[in-house]
């Protein structure tokens, strides 16, 4: 269960190799929420998991594959029986290089799977766990990339506008149910996702964004941007007339 | 009848959404029978303040009413029957319940599953000590009559058992005499909490009820203002001979219903730091140094809240927890600490409200213990979470524990730790409820 201040008992985390995961379930330590790290088996899940276990969290690992979306039904059910799951974190995702992405058919193809078919494959298997359960979180990794699609990275950008609508829209389809999806909008993560990358102004750390989806949990919100300012520069930019927009650096 | 509804506890946090069913006392066998995985809950009028009357994604039974009637000195009520209710059958009959908690708006099986507690406790123990008996309607589809002298053991595990042994449909519960529906109420201020309990360690034991409120935002020890300044009520039922001439005419005055109502869509954050200064400071100015013999109704003495319906609406959408633990007598100084901390953190605290309780009871769950109890109300907000874990650590430290009725957020190891015999109470469970058909959003959160 998720307590009166919004802890939770037990913490699912897809893609959990992920820094914004792994950061996330530490933002919740005191409530040492047994953690279930869902991730394609390698180092990195291995580290992760030590990472956690080395932290005081019980850890249960399972294999994950965000493109096979056929084994996700069963995967989710396996999960949710043996215990409730409170809070599920979907934080699996692929940038990609930005120009390979619409060139190249096979990076494209790969961005849409990941980001898009598995992040809808997943949350349409979580929801029928938390209708049944008559409550649980649903925590959706969106991106201001989505907000207006830019030409520096459109095809990244698409997937996370079609898979935040996708939230958006079930967390309205899972209120009457007890359920609930926070859909987190977060700028420039510093993470290695992005090494290498230039900081974009308002770049923030993993453990910012887990500190607000805490937050946004505890609080039952739907939607948080990760600097809050973003939301406000974001609807600013929506607005500015495409040859403008065309010029912006960014 | 099933639809699916939201619940939520007294502190209008976690909700969740369960099917809500109705039945009779006679159908509750049948409806346990069919009950699916995620099992069922019986709830009453919903005062528990978090998760204990709730079942996400399961069943939770509506209370059953039904007439009370007197048997003797005995009163035979039905489950779902309001205190509320009871009071005003027993009251113009010249009996009154021995026990009643800090609101009437409780039913007859949520007090015997919380084991509730009033202002009487430290002479006349818990609600459950003083019932003969319920009927009480286990998974297997028997009604069985428990009594302590019959069964024991499920006697002792379903007073305080958070309604996880079974559906109670009615109970047997003692009354006590009384002359007239008033109580002759004598009222002392403190300038601190050292002497106000050191005046409650001397004089309690004279008084049949006895609490005292605490002002928990008053700093410490700067010029007049003391940490913990307080206000004692203790009183008495008054006799026929005390009433003056115009309240002899009404001797029995009934408690009645809530004349102001908390209005809806009140924003989180009025009762705050400020706020709540400000009503704590009228509040104690208010209060006379020394008053005896002060006529009271039974419903304000021992009801003040009741007057303001839906008054958990004042802490707004977020809601609020509230906190109440007890330690040993020789642990006096985690109240001390608990107000201490609390005044220094910026989480106000209504009035907080402190007693000494009597000895503990058998039940397996039952909350009271000897020593001190506080309670604290407090705004569900950040930073909340960390300074009640620690008060808990504290609480475990002491040899004492938090009263469920009123918990949402204590941790399930933390419980295990606070309530040594809950595997005692498993075990009585595995008896009548091997397949753990009554659940609850509490027992999942406590691994109970």
């Amino acid at each position: 269960m998720i307590d009166a201040l919004g802890r939770p008992q037990s913490l699912l985390l897809l893609g959990g190799t992920s820094e914004i995961a792994l950061a996330t379930a530490r933002a919740w330590a005191d409530a040492r929420p047994v953690v279930t790290l869902a991730a394609r088996p390698g180092a990195g899940r291995d580290q992760a998991v030590a990472a956690l276990r080395s932290d005081g969290f019980e850890v249960e690992v399972v294999d994950f594959d965000a493109e096979d979306t056929d084994a996700h039904p069963a995967l989710i059910e396996a999960i949710a029986a043996v215990r409730d799951i409170d809070v599920a974190v979907l934080a699996f995702g692929v940038l990609g290089d930005e120009e390979e992405a619409w060139t190249d058919h096979a990076a494209a193809v790969r961005l849409a799977r990941v980001n898009y078919t598995g992040a809808v494959s997943v949350g349409v298997c979580l929801a029928a766990v938390v209708r049944r359960q008559g409550h649980g979180t649903i925590v959706a990794l969106s991106s201001v990339a989505g907000e207006r699609v830019r030409r520096s990275n459109f095809v990244y950008g698409s997937t996370k506008a079609g898979m935040d609508g996708f939230f958006m829209g079930l967390g309205e389809a899972l209120r009457e149910y007890g359920g609930a999806v926070l859909v987190v909008r977060p700028g420039f993560v510093h993470t290695k996702m992005t090494a290498g990358r230039p900081a974009a102004p308002l770049s923030v750390t993993a453990d910012q964004v887990a500190a607000s989806i805490v937050k946004g949990v505890a609080d039952g919100s739907e939607l948080v941007w990760v600097p809050p300012l973003m939301r406000g520069v974001m609807s600013g930019l929506r607005h500015v007339p495409r040859p403008l927009f065309r010029r912006l650096p960014l | 009848m099933s639809d699916r509804t939201q619940f939520r506890g007294w502190g209008r946090t976690a909700p969740v959404v369960a099917s809500a069913v109705s039945s009779t006392p006679a159908q509750v066998g049948e409806l346990l029978r069919g009950a699916g995985p995620r099992g069922l809950i019986a709830r009453g009028l919903g005062r528990s303040y978090g998760d204990a009357a709730q079942n996400s994604g399961g069943q939770v039974l509506l209370p059953m009413s039904g007439e009370p009637h007197l048997e003797g000195d005995r009163v035979v009520a039905a489950a779902g029957t309001s205190l509320h209710d009871l009071m005003r059958y027993l009251l113009p009959r010249g009996r009154f319940l021995p026990v009643t908690p800090g609101t009437r708006y409780v039913s007859v099986g949520g007090a015997i599953a919380c084991d509730v507690h009033g202002k009487s406790h430290h002479v006349t123990g818990t609600f459950g000590a003083n019932i003969d008996g319920f009927d009480l309607v286990t998974p297997d589809g028997q009604t069985r009559a428990v009594t302590p002298g019959g069964d024991p053991e499920l006697f002792w595990a379903t007073v305080g058992g958070m309604g996880l042994t079974g559906v109670i449909t009615s109970a047997t519960l003692r009354t006590i005499p009384v002359e007239t529906g008033w109580a002759s109420v004598t009222t002392d201020r403190h300038d601190d909490l050292d002497s106000l309990m050191a005046a409650m360690r001397e004089g309690d034991d004279a008084w049949t009820y006895s609490v005292a409120w605490v002002d928990t935002l008053s700093p410490g020890r700067s010029g007049a203002r003391a940490l913990g300044r307080s206000v004692l009520s203790r009183g008495e039922h008054a006799r026929l001979d005390e009433l003056d001439a115009r309240r002899a005419h009404t001797p029995y005055p009934l408690p009645g219903d809530p004349r102001l109502g908390a209005p809806p869509g009140i924003p989180s954050g009025l009762v705050s730091r400020t706020t709540v200064r400000a009503f704590n400071e009228l509040w104690y100015r208010r209060a006379p140094r020394h008053r005896s013999g002060e006529l009271q109704t039974l419903a304000t003495f021992f009801h003040p809240l009741d007057g303001v319906a839906d008054w958990n609406r004042l802490y707004g959408p977020a809601g609020f927890v509230q906190y109440q633990l007890v330690v040993p007598d020789d642990a006096g100084e985690v109240v001390r600490d608990a107000v201490a901390t609390l005044a220094a953190s910026g989480h106000a605290s209504f009035l907080a409200v402190l007693k000494r309780f009597g000895p503990a009871n058998d039940g397996l769950l039952s909350f009271p213990m000897a020593g001190w109890t506080l309670a604290l109300d407090l705004p569900a907000r950040a930073g909340l979470a960390g300074l009640l874990d620690r008060l808990d650590d504290a609480v475990i430290e002491a040899g004492g524990r938090v009263y469920l009725a009123k918990d949402s957020r204590l941790r399930a190891d933390r419980f295990a730790a606070m309530y040594p015999r809950r595997e005692e109470f498993a075990r009585v469970r595995d008896r009548v409820d091997p397949g753990r058909v009554l659940s609850s959003d509490l027992a999942r959160r406590l691994d109970l």
